[in-house]
């Protein structure tokens, strides 16, 4: 029985015959592991041996090398197993030394641990998901004490805080989003003041739609749309900065030389959100406005003095305080996540990026509760 | 393709750099770089921070393109070569990166069947059965195949890697300063390991390397990169080298300790 192996460059072939009591396995060609799996197969159509003693011949054996040694290691060795005596024959110096050095490491490794049941494993992770967020509260609970502090601190002794790294992060994360936050609110304006006026058209009564854009935009939109642009541009960025950091042991080191992370990275983070979101709010509010009465005067019949009129009469100044009242406590829930999260981060650079991802949908998540709470505080106060 | 380990045979050059150029923006790393290595030696890569040991070696397994000049392996010229072909000539070498480069959401033994998996047409149970064989091979526990690169030591992801650059059975191995970070026991053994691997499957080994044991104990000769060129020689021709930075480099207070008892016999004649 002949059977070629492999495709036309690489073939291993195997070819067994009888001799009298003896059964020969002859091996040719490459025995290489680009042949490897057509030698496999053809190993695996041998005919079981009746006799009891076999030679394997490789004399024309051109190339061996690990893959190969190991399937004619392998192949002795079953026969072996079998009780069949078994013997090379043929093989050239180099090649018993590959197949002997492949016979030293034959070692068979573990198992991997078996998969487990797929409703036990899935109750297993929700448990371990429910506990993994009660535990993760409990720690920025810890953090939150301890930002407290040394926020506290740094009231009492404003020399505590670092001016330069301060006006860095106002700059980066302050500054530097104007153009995105006013861009985002003045579009908010606009649909608010769109959507509005379709619906406000069949009882007609358009004007209203001057109240709708200004208690969106003041109360709720402006704040909210502010603190989920910084949560997602600087409060992942807290996280990569402090995490990479973390990562080189630079943390480590600032302890050494005595610095406090805590001051010196934590507390101008943190004291940057809570004075950039109400400005950044309180532009986000005129943006929205301002593309609500662009809105207004362009597409529907209001004019622009109607509009002033009607946002006067619309608004209280307290319609524009509960929404700045907001900011700096979102301002706060974005800094602290955003390096709570930067300094769970462990070891290694995949744990920064989930670590980002992590702090920015936290801190989403609880600013967006936080902003529901405050609905329901003011709903209850009346105003 | 693998021919059988015969030492003492004709000597055969596997590659060939010739007149190489490499710069990044206006900065000359390598200039007119020649260097040519036979089959089944072991080269030992040494120079100065920054002098540019690993990109030569990047260039050679070309992952950076030359700005001038030839890289030959293996008889093909790599800068010139189409994707098929550079994916053909890949499957002939194998690299091992300074901290072993795994794949850190795979297993190790997962990790070593990947390019089993993409270069050849093997079943699942041999691709395992060949992984289990280059995890004992390469001297890591059995139960190193079911574990995490995160799970690992330094010493140990380095062996991992080096048997995940083993897989395909490769012509020519490259290393990354394989016992950087190794304790010196630990060092000793890989340097051991890549000797008898050497001898095993007739490999050609070129390693950038700052260990000076290392290259006393296995490499057969030294390339020293030097002004943007390289100086080829034995431990012995180099040690007798005038050149001042050569001359410090082998006879500095560590170089002394380490081969003294190496090469020290032909100092004191």
């Amino acid at each position: 029985m002949s059977t070629d192996a492999g495709t036309a460059g690489d073939i291993g072939t195997v070819d067994s015959r009888r001799e009298g009591d003896l059964w020969r396995i002859v091996l040719g060609g490459q025995w290489t592991v680009a042949a490897a799996a057509g030698i496999d197969r053809a190993l695996k159509a041998l005919p079981a041996i009746p006799n009891h003693r076999v030679t394997v011949d490789m004399a024309q054996v051109s190339a061996l090398d690990t893959a190969g040694a190991w399937l004619v290691w392998r192949t002795i060795s079953a026969l072996k197993d079998q009780g069949i005596e078994t013997e090379l024959i043929s093989a050239s110096p180099a090649h018993t030394s590959l197949i002997d050095t492949v016979a030293r490491n034959a070692v068979k490794c573990p198992e991997p641990p078996p998969r487990r049941n797929a409703f036990v494993s899935m109750i297993d992770r929700v448990g371990s998901a429910t506990f993994a967020v009660l535990y993760e509260a409990r720690d920025l609970i810890n953090f939150l004490g301890l930002v407290v502090i040394v926020l506290g601190r740094s009231i009492v002794r404003p020399s505590r805080i670092r001016l330069t790294p301060l006006i860095f992060h106002i700059e980066q994360s302050g500054l530097n989003a104007i153009p995105i936050v006013g861009l985002i609110s003045f579009l908010i304006g606009v649909v608010l003041a769109f959507q509005g006026a379709e619906q406000l058209a069949k009882f007609g009564v358009e004007i209203f739609t001057v109240n709708i854009v200004a208690s969106g935009v003041l109360r709720e939109m402006g704040v909210l749309l502010t603190a989920i642009i910084l949560a997602g541009r600087s409060g992942s960025a807290f996280t990569a900065q402090i995490g990479t950091m973390k990562v080189n042991e630079e943390i480590d080191a600032m302890r050494t030389i005595g610095l406090d992370p805590m001051e010196v990275l934590v507390l101008p983070r943190m004291w940057a959100m809570v004075i950039c979101l109400p400005l950044l709010a309180f532009f986000a509010n005129m943006m929205g406005l301002l593309g609500g009465a662009i809105m207004a005067t362009t597409a529907l019949d209001i004019t622009f003095f109607q509009f002033a009129r009607q946002l006067a009469s619309a608004t209280t100044l307290w319609t524009f305080w509960i929404g700045i009242i907001k900011a700096p406590m979102f301002g706060f829930i974005i800094g602290l996540v955003g390096c709570y999260e930067g300094l769970r981060v462990s070891g290694s650079a995949e744990s920064v990026g989930m670590r980002t991802t992590r702090s920015v949908v936290e801190s989403i998540f609880l600013v967006i509760i936080l902003d529901a709470l405050f609905s329901i505080l003011f709903a209850e106060l009346g105003i | 393709m693998t021919a059988p380990a015969t030492s003492g045979a004709a000597a055969e050059t596997i590659l060939r750099v010739s007149g190489l150029r490499t710069q990044f923006g206006a900065e000359v790393i390598h200039d007119n770089l020649e260097l040519t290595i036979e089959r089944g030696e072991i080269l030992g890569i040494v120079g100065g921070s920054g002098s540019g040991k690993s990109v030569l070696l990047r260039a050679m397994v070309g992952l950076i393109r030359p700005a001038a000049g030839q890289i030959t392996v293996l008889g093909k010229d790599i800068t010139a070569l189409n994707d098929a072909a550079r994916a053909a000539l890949q499957k002939r070498i194998g690299v091992l990166f300074q901290d072993g480069a795994l794949f850190s959401s795979q297993t190790v033994a997962q990790n070593i069947m990947l390019p089993l998996a993409e270069h050849t047409d093997l079943p699942p149970a041999l691709r395992l059965e060949i992984a289990e064989l280059k995890i004992n091979m390469v001297g890591l526990p059995p139960d190193a195949a079911n574990k995490y690169p995160s799970e690992l030591s330094g010493g140990m992801r380095k062996r991992a890697g080096l048997a995940r650059a083993l897989a395909l059975d490769p012509e020519i191995l490259f290393l990354d300063e394989p016992t950087a970070g190794l304790d010196p026991i630990g060092a000793a053994a890989f340097d051991q390991l890549i000797g008898e691997l050497r001898q095993a499957l007739n490999l050609t080994v070129i390693m950038v390397t700052h260990d000076l044991d290392s290259l006393g104990a296995i490499c057969d000769r030294i390339a020293v990169l030097l002004d943007k060129r390289v100086k080829v020689g034995t431990m012995q021709s180099l040690r007798q080298d005038t050149e001042p930075w050569i001359h410090e480099y082998f006879h500095g207070p560590r170089a002394r300790a380490a081969l003294d008892h190496i090469a020290g016999v032909d100092d004191q004649r």
